[in-house]
């Protein structure tokens, strides 16, 4: 008789994800199913808003990268009004998110991430989290994190009002401007998060790559896909998180796609099935295929890696460095080693910083001309921004009066939602051997395969750490013939 | 699980996170929280523990603070846990305290959910018909999902509440605040709005208000807004004098019209209707023609007036399920 091994609840996705694995008779993985219980509804409620309320109103998909929505959503509420955008606005813009790309990166990194190889995948769950790495690593380190991030939030509030819920873009650009003394403080800041971000890289370096153990688990662990990548580029191939070409490069480093904004529903569609309330998206040209590798699939990555992956370069030197050494590291670029997703995090942070920094030193950035009135309602706009968890579209009708008439949101971690069961599956099949029963460091290591895309169903994974509770059940017939906890 | 140290937990019902990273936001306090109380449960942060909860006695936790609406039944039993487990419970933020935005979907129906989301937006695969249904077979064995309430509900529908800390999200400062006050056992009557002002936002605003006439709404697209007068006055809609301060006045500082986030004052039932009371008393007109056209200056006025607060409102939504 075939069993089902239920993980259930995983509650850092919003408390309501959960992981049913099917057995066969010899007790190996024979299915994997990683279902998302969720929906809130936000297409359908933001119609018949005004359309200028829109970025206002979808930073509540996500608390937790709330200036993804809000860009994204105020690029497709500009196009909606004809998509003149004060050229000082966007800059500003640009230098709003790079803060906030510094802000999610380092509590996905240090929060999510890094008790698992601060503390090891398979140490004591009660000390697996934020609060045993503070204590492994020491209370002046943690407090450089605290800090750290505090200050990435505190550029948001200072540039744009708030960090959290954002509300400064409007149609045309931004509704307050950087004042001198504004500038004069945020740079200390941020040649403290530029220092940061250095000192991030040699953390990985000492404790993560001097550790042969984590190398090997990274280099020849199951934690890979063969998908494609998808990413945001500039003109020059170098990673963008804020505008650009979407590009779409197989995993031999083949282009297969580049596109601009408005065209990609050309190029993704979304599949559904009837288990999850999460859709599927996949390369349209190619159909969907199921949940299948190999150089023909039509699942793609939407994440770090994906987005170094699909670049050729970055675009400020200290990031090029780190570009360069990781995949020198990790044997060549592309890559298709999922935990390097958590170095790719640190490069990107990097190049967030630079930039920000280069906004800081822009003699035009505290002007005041950061707004243009639109003069007319065109009806539909297309936004894509690089959510840190991945490429993030918002696309919106309006009528003549500027009120919503549709929504369409394609949103970062749906993008991996296919690459997620299939890894999730994967690794689940690689380490639950017939005969053996799984115990809580294999339930981590499952764990960990997901948690490489930093998954934010509804923003909650990855704000803070350690341990995602489980409670698997073997099921034989109607009976649980057993049950693992871990931390629930 | 030590004696002396305050048992708390933290829990989302229907959210998107921002409450928890209010909490973060608090940034080296979160050190002082975990020196004085054994943070039993919160899923964002330390393992979060159904069982555990489940397992303890009536009020054995000193404190569970919910943030996140009531959208589905999981939701409505971890609520109903946490009540019972718990000596004081805190509504925290928008969606908990009156329903928050994602209440907005009581303006809707389920079906219009599930339709545009599953069968008629542009870039669904073409030809499905597939919708995620509570249970499916899969290899000869079930698949489960909760289906998820026809509306969405504020926290003290589904369970008494002994406080209530508003926001989208609670400004950090004053979620430390509060937090101190925990600490220090110096809590106010149950029922309270805490971590807030009794004041309307205006008398926290920096703009300088003057006599509000009003002869023609803008949107906020539609005008280059003064940095220093009073939204309302210039025309710009703002649920400022209908709406609690305590967050700083963080939006209309930076330009943008109060929302009303922090939910209606001391006695007032529902907001909307007295945004509405608020803005008909501004128009400067007795001619029914040209109010009409004032008027026809804020569309959608329910979006407006129940921003926050749908599911808290009179009415609650509008459509009856």
């Amino acid at each position: 008789m075939s069993r089902k091994i239920c993980i259930d609840p995983i509650t850092r996705l919003e408390g309501h994800g959960k992981i049913e694995i099917f057995l066969d008779d010899q007790g190996a993985v024979e299915d994997c199913f990683f279902q998302i219980p969720e929906l809130r509804g936000f297409e359908r409620f933001v119609v018949g808003r005004p359309i200028e309320e829109l970025p206002r109103l979808v930073t509540r998909i996500c608390g937790v990268c709330p200036a993804s929505h809000h860009m994204a959503s105020a690029k497709a509420v500009d196009g909606c009004f004809g998509g003149e955008v004060a050229p000082l606005a966007v800059k500003l813009r640009r230098m709003y998110y790079n803060a906030h790309y510094i802000h999610s990166h380092i509590a996905h990194f240090y929060a999510l991430a890094a008790p698992d190889f601060v503390l090891g995948p398979d140490a004591d769950p009660a000390i697996r989290n934020v609060l045993g790495v503070v204590a492994k690593v020491g209370l002046e380190i943690g407090g450089a994190v605290i800090a750290s991030r505090s200050k990435a939030q505190e550029i948001q509030r200072i540039i744009g009002g708030r960090s959290t819920q954002d509300i400064w873009c409007i149609p045309g650009g931004v509704a307050k401007g950087l004042k001198p003394e504004e500038l004069k403080e945020i740079r200390p800041m941020v040649a403290d998060l530029l220092e940061f971000t250095q000192f991030s890289l040699q953390l990985f370096r000492d404790v993560v790559l001097a550790n042969p153990t984590y190398l090997d688990l990274i280099a020849n662990g199951p934690y890979t896909l063969d998908v494609h990548n998808m990413g945001l580029v500039d003109s020059n191939d170098a990673p963008d998180f804020y505008d650009g070409q979407v590009r779409v490069v197989d995993f031999e480093g083949k282009e297969l796609h580049r596109y601009e904004a408005k065209d990609y529903a050309e190029y993704v569609a979304e599949h559904v099935e009837p288990w999850t309330y999460l859709k599927f998206p996949y390369l349209k040209q190619r159909g969907w295929k199921g949940f299948k590798e190999g150089i023909d699939t039509s699942i793609y990555c939407a994440t770090p890696l994906a987005r170094l992956n699909v670049a050729e370069r970055m675009a400020t030197p200290k990031a090029q460095e780190a570009f360069e050494e990781m995949f020198a590291t990790i044997g060549g670029h592309p890559s298709r080693l999922l935990l390097a997703q958590h170095w790719a995090r640190l490069v990107e942070m990097v190049q967030n910083a630079e930039t920000l920094q280069l906004y800081c030193d822009d003699p035009e950035i505290t002007g005041d001309a950061y707004r243009v009135i639109p003069q007319h309602v065109t009806g539909e706009g297309i936004g894509i921004v690089e959510a840190m968890r991945g490429t993030l579209t918002h696309h919106y009708t309006c009528d003549a009066n500027a009120i919503c008439t549709s929504a369409n949101l394609i949103v970062g971690t749906t993008n991996n939602n296919a690459p997620i069961q299939m890894v999730t599956k994967k690794v689940a099949g690689t380490l639950i051997r017939p005969g053996v029963e799984p115990d809580q460091g294999i339930l981590n290591m499952i764990e960990m395969a997901f948690r490489a895309f930093d998954p934010c169903y509804s923003c909650a994974t990855h704000s803070l750490p350690g341990e995602m509770p489980l409670r698997v059940r073997v099921h034989r017939g109607g009976e649980v013939t057993h049950e693992f906890r871990r931390g629930c | 699980m030590t004696a002396d140290k305050l048992q708390i937990a933290l829990y989302w019902g229907a959210a998107c996170g921002g409450c928890d990273v209010a909490v973060l936001d608090t940034d080296a306090f979160i050190l002082d929280i975990a020196a004085a109380a054994d943070i039993r449960m919160w899923p964002i942060a330390v393992d979060g523990k159904y069982a555990d909860i489940e397992a303890m006695e009536d009020a054995e936790l000193d404190l569970a603070i919910f943030n996140g609406a009531v959208r589905n039944s999981e939701n409505e039993h971890i609520a109903k846990l946490l009540r019972a487990k718990s000596k004081v419970l805190v509504a925290f933020g928008s969606c908990a305290h009156l329903g928050g935005i994602p209440g907005l979907a009581n303006l809707t129906t389920r079906d219009e959910i599930l339709g545009t989301a599953y069968l008629h937006n542009p870039s669904l695969e073409k030809g499905s018909k597939t919708l995620p249904v509570p249970e499916s077979g899969v290899n000869g064995s079930t698949l489960t999902i909760p289906a998820f309430y026809k509306r969405v509900y504020k926290l003290d529908d589904v369970v008494p509440v002994d406080y209530y800390l508003p926001g989208c999200p609670p400004a950090a400062d004053q979620v430390k605040a509060v937090l101190q006050a925990v600490i220090a056992g110096e809590l106010p009557p149950p029922g309270s709005v805490v971590g807030a002002s009794d004041k309307a936002l205006c008398e926290d605003c920096v703009r300088v208000k003057s006599e509000k006439r009003i002869k023609q709404f803008h949107r906020p697209w539609q005008i280059m807004i003064d940095p220093d007068a009073c939204l309302l006055e210039q025309g710009v809609l703002c649920a400022g004098p209908v709406t609690r301060g305590g967050c700083g006045a963080r939006c209309p500082s930076s330009g943008i019209p109060c929302r009303g986030c922090y939910g209606p004052l001391d006695g007032v039932v529902d907001q909307g209707a007295k945004l509405l009371s608020a803005v008909v008393s501004v128009i400067d007109s007795q001619d029914p023609a040209e109010i009409e056209r004032i008027i026809d200056g804020l569309p959608d006025f329910t979006g407006f007036a129940y921003r926050f607060s749908m599911p808290s409102s009179l009415l609650q939504r509008s459509v009856r399920p």
